[in-house]
């Protein structure tokens, strides 16, 4: 058998264990899963963006403008020490403000224009199920949004909308939980197919 | 001081991509793409050294109780063998890191995802009780869900998966689409209060 084959199919045993109850040979499968993944993302962060994007272009190809993320990204490291802490504010500020700037008309344009008028364009359809449809679309949003809408007591008609909302929300969450459900089951069927197959041979 | 200067900084830097985005000559274009892009990833490469590096320091903290010891080895013998393979033989295809990475690293990961499964179901076996209408839909819906893709929603033809398909497609998204503009409009309102220096948890307590 392949030894690769052998050694999944050990980790995937150690860690099913865990139904049984936590026990030492899952948590120690846990925590090398722990270590592997943050050595791997720490070598495919050295090479892809450290080297590609910083070394090599900074000091092969002397683009001296990136002396700034640089000094920036090393500011960082000033959390280790108490007279250093401050410093990484400066990089932290870097990051927050430059990703709330871009987020003003992202967020403007993608999450809130797009789906207003993906919600008006729905209604227009040519068929009766798609016109009813397009409304129950528009009646769920502005329900839904009236439940959020907090600067006002839920009462009368917003508290019947907000109610309508509440329902909308229901239906969101109990498809969401049921495709997450069977995702998480067929990753599981995956792993089972694996070890009967490929691993212990019982089936083909 | 500590304070003000990376106030003055993250205002500047809002204020000049909020500009930027707007603008199409190529060199804002271009202004814009360099600090998104290259200013984002570099700062983030470090702030994952800076991680790795308090993992290493908080496991060798570890280190002395007997009990945790084996973990805390394993964890770091995982992390230190990961570089120390890249270095020896690079990260090919076919070398001992791709070997750790799809051996190793997927199955595990695969398995703790698919494990989540049975939480799921054992938590929902308790949790989903249909005592109120609210809860009633939550159930139903998450059945028609559950139940297209299986053989009991065969018996039915095609219009049981179609129904199960205009749900997710319509009130199931319209509720989708009023949570999506609520984070939106979050975003919007925190973004400005982060900018104009109303919002500054993100500077953390003076120690």
């Amino acid at each position: 058998m392949d030894p690769g084959t052998i050694v999944a199919g050990i980790l995937t045993i150690a860690i099913l264990s865990f139904l049984y109850g936590d026990n030492p040979v899952y948590k120690m499968a846990e925590t090398l899963l722990v270590g592997v993944s943050m050595g791997y993302v720490l070598v495919i962060t050295w090479t892809n963006t450290l080297m590609a994007v910083l070394f090599k272009p900074l000091f092969v190809e002397s683009q001296l403008w990136l002396v700034i993320p640089l000094i920036f990204g090393l500011f960082m490291f000033g959390r280790f020490h108490k007279s250093t802490s401050f410093l990484s504010r400066y990089s932290m500020a870097v990051l927050i403000g430059s990703g709330a700037g871009v987020a003003i008309p992202a967020m403007l344009g993608a999450r809130t224009l797009r789906q207003m008028t993906a919600t008006v364009e729905m209604v227009q359809g040519d068929s009766f199920m798609m016109i009813f449809s397009g409304m129950v679309v528009v009646v769920g949003l502005f329900s839904t949004l009236s439940y959020f809408y907090f600067s006002r007591e839920h009462e009368g008609i917003m508290g019947r909308s907000a109610r309508v909302g509440t329902y909308f929300l229901m239906i969101f969450f109990g498809t969401t939980f049921g495709y997450t459900v069977m995702s998480r089951v067929s990753t599981f069927i995956g792993r089972m197919d694996f070890l009967l197959s490929d691993f212990l041979h019982l089936t083909n | 001081m500590a304070r003000l200067f990376p106030q003055i900084i993250c205002g500047f830097f809002g204020v000049v991509l909020f500009v930027l985005y707007f603008l199409k000559a190529p060199s804002a274009k271009s202004l814009y793409l360099t600090i998104t892009s290259d200013y984002w990833q570099i700062i983030f490469a470090f702030a994952l050294l800076v991680g790795v590096a308090s993992f290493i320091r908080v496991n060798i903290k570890k280190l002395s109780k007997l009990s945790e010891s084996p973990y805390v080895i394993t964890g770091l013998l995982g992390l230190f063998a990961m570089p120390v393979m890249a270095l020896l033989w690079g990260i090919k295809g076919d070398s001992p890191f791709m070997w750790v990475f799809e051996n190793v690293q997927v199955p595990l990961q695969a398995t703790v995802f698919a494990l989540l499964a049975f939480f799921v179901a054992s938590a929902s076996l308790r949790g989903f009780k249909a005592r109120s209408l609210p809860a009633t839909i939550l159930l139903v819906s998450a059945l028609i869900a559950l139940l297209s893709r299986s053989d009991i929603f065969g018996w039915f033809g095609n219009s049981a998966l179609e129904f199960s398909e205009w749900v997710r497609s319509y009130p199931s998204m319209s509720a989708r689409r009023g949570i999506l503009i609520g984070i939106g409009l979050g975003s919007v309102t925190t973004s400005l209060r982060v900018i104009l220096g109303i919002e500054r948890t993100w500077l953390g307590k003076d120690r």
